[in-house]
């Protein structure tokens, strides 16, 4: 029997990335990485900036992403993100660009815990990148 | 009656018409497909959202701790209304199908005695209710610079929305939008955002049960803001399908009236040009008779 599900990222414009032969799926949770196999239990549950992996046959990939929901049923993965880069496409410039964005907003006085979190994670995801 | 001159001069101005129109409506078809796909492709996002929504909220156990925007402010006395429609104008009765839905809403709440706000989006809705409901409009957006609908902008307009809700400038939100069926039909639409009006969406919750992480309420919480922008989004793609559609078909029936135009001036042309010719020669044979 094949160990492999069908992993499937969409954006608001359109289907990102459909996949049916992904081993495994490294989500960034919102209460720390997760990792996912075929027959997981359902869950759903949402993202924080961060990295994901996804490990398949046809080669691995991985993908920075600022927010997110995960949901896992049956076999099928499904993440819908408003903003994701592929980092095999993402140039240092660009990194900067997103980091300097966060840094700014980092510096900003009135922003709620919950969001200043948010940008922790990811000034530290982004440099960790560089 | 007019002279030939003047009638030929009229026949190029609705020549010149027609082509303008013409190329119109090939740029409105151009541009339709590409909205088209556009709105194919944004719903696979919208349906996952509404999925997940729908099996969170019916996994909820206690309702009355249910997050606002979910079960409402418990309220009906504000209404907020999102009327959404173009900027540009000359797409036939598009804006004009929106602002008459909407019109007769605001009446309805009006003499229910409950509060109206309005927030516009796009220039032309604003110029047509500015007249009568002026002092109800508190915001007027418009995206005249971005090209295509796009997602950051329908995320500006969810971000004003939450927090209007948040400081609770309005219990009930609507947005208006033309729903796009085919190029000749679209039609108007009210949708209540807020709080969720879950008899819309037909009812396929799973019998299976999902493991959350962190828990319901939470993840809840987090997720109707998103489903605000992304329902606006939702409604800016079908809203940029349907005016392109709404111009082709304006446009198509500008081209054909402009053609007809032309053909019954140019009829008028020969004869008056024909009528002419026939008067000098009567003319000149009756000099000649007379001779």
């Amino acid at each position: 029997m094949s160990e492999e599900f069908k992993i499937e990222i969409v954006n608001p414009e359109k289907s990102f990335l459909v996949k049916d032969d992904v081993s495994e799926v490294v989500v960034p949770a919102y209460e720390g990485e997760m990792g996912i196999l075929k027959d997981h239990i359902s869950i759903i549950s949402f993202l924080k900036p961060g990295i994901i992996k996804i490990l398949s046959k046809s080669g691995n990939e991985s993908y920075y992403i600022e927010d997110g929901i995960v949901e896992f049923k049956n076999n099928n993965l499904s993440i819908l993100t408003s903003s994701i880069f592929n980092i095999a496409d993402m140039d240092k410039s660009k990194q900067q660009d997103l980091l300097k964005q966060a840094e700014e907003e980092s510096d900003k006085e009135e922003i709620s815990d919950q969001s200043r979190y948010l940008i922790d994670q990811k000034i530290e995801v982004l440099k960790t990148l560089n | 009656m007019a002279s030939l001159d003047d009638l030929k001069k009229r026949i190029a101005s609705v020549k010149s018409t027609q082509k303008i129109t013409k190329a119109m409506k090939m740029v409105a078809a151009a541009k339709l497909r590409k909205a088209q796909e556009s709105a194919e492709k944004g719903r696979p996002y919208s349906e996952k959202m509404n999925n997940i929504i729908l099996n969170l909220s019916s996994g909820i156990s206690d309702k009355e701790n249910a997050p606002k925007l979910l079960s409402g402010t418990g309220n009906d006395k504000v209404h907020l209304c999102v009327v959404m429609t173009s900027d540009r104008g000359l797409c036939g009765g598009f804006n004009s199908n929106i602002i008459k839905k909407a019109k007769s809403y605001f009446s309805k709440i009006i003499s229910e005695g409950k509060e109206l706000k309005i927030i516009t989006v796009g220039s032309k809705g604003n110029d047509q209710l500015k007249r009568m409901y002026g002092d109800k409009i508190i915001e007027n957006v418009s995206f005249k610079e971005s090209k295509n609908a796009n997602y950051f902008d329908a995320d500006k307009v969810g971000k004003i929305v939450i927090d209007k809700f948040e400081s609770s400038e309005f219990d009930i939100c609507t947005i208006f939008y033309n729903q796009f069926k085919n190029v000749i039909t679209q039609i108007p639409k009210a949708q209540q955002i807020i709080p969720l009006n879950s008899e819309d969406s037909e009812d396929n919750t799973s019998e299976e049960s999902y493991e959350f992480e962190p828990d319901e309420d939470e993840i809840l919480s987090n997720l109707l803001p998103k489903n605000i922008s992304t329902q606006i989004f939702k409604a800016m793609l079908e809203n940029s399908a349907s005016e392109q559609g709404s111009r082709m078909s304006a446009m198509d029936n500008a081209t054909r009236n402009a053609g007809e135009m032309v053909d019954k001036l140019t009829i008028q042309y020969n004869r008056s040009r024909q009528a002419a010719i026939t008067k000098e020669l009567i003319e000149i044979i009756s000099g000649a008779e007379s001779l």
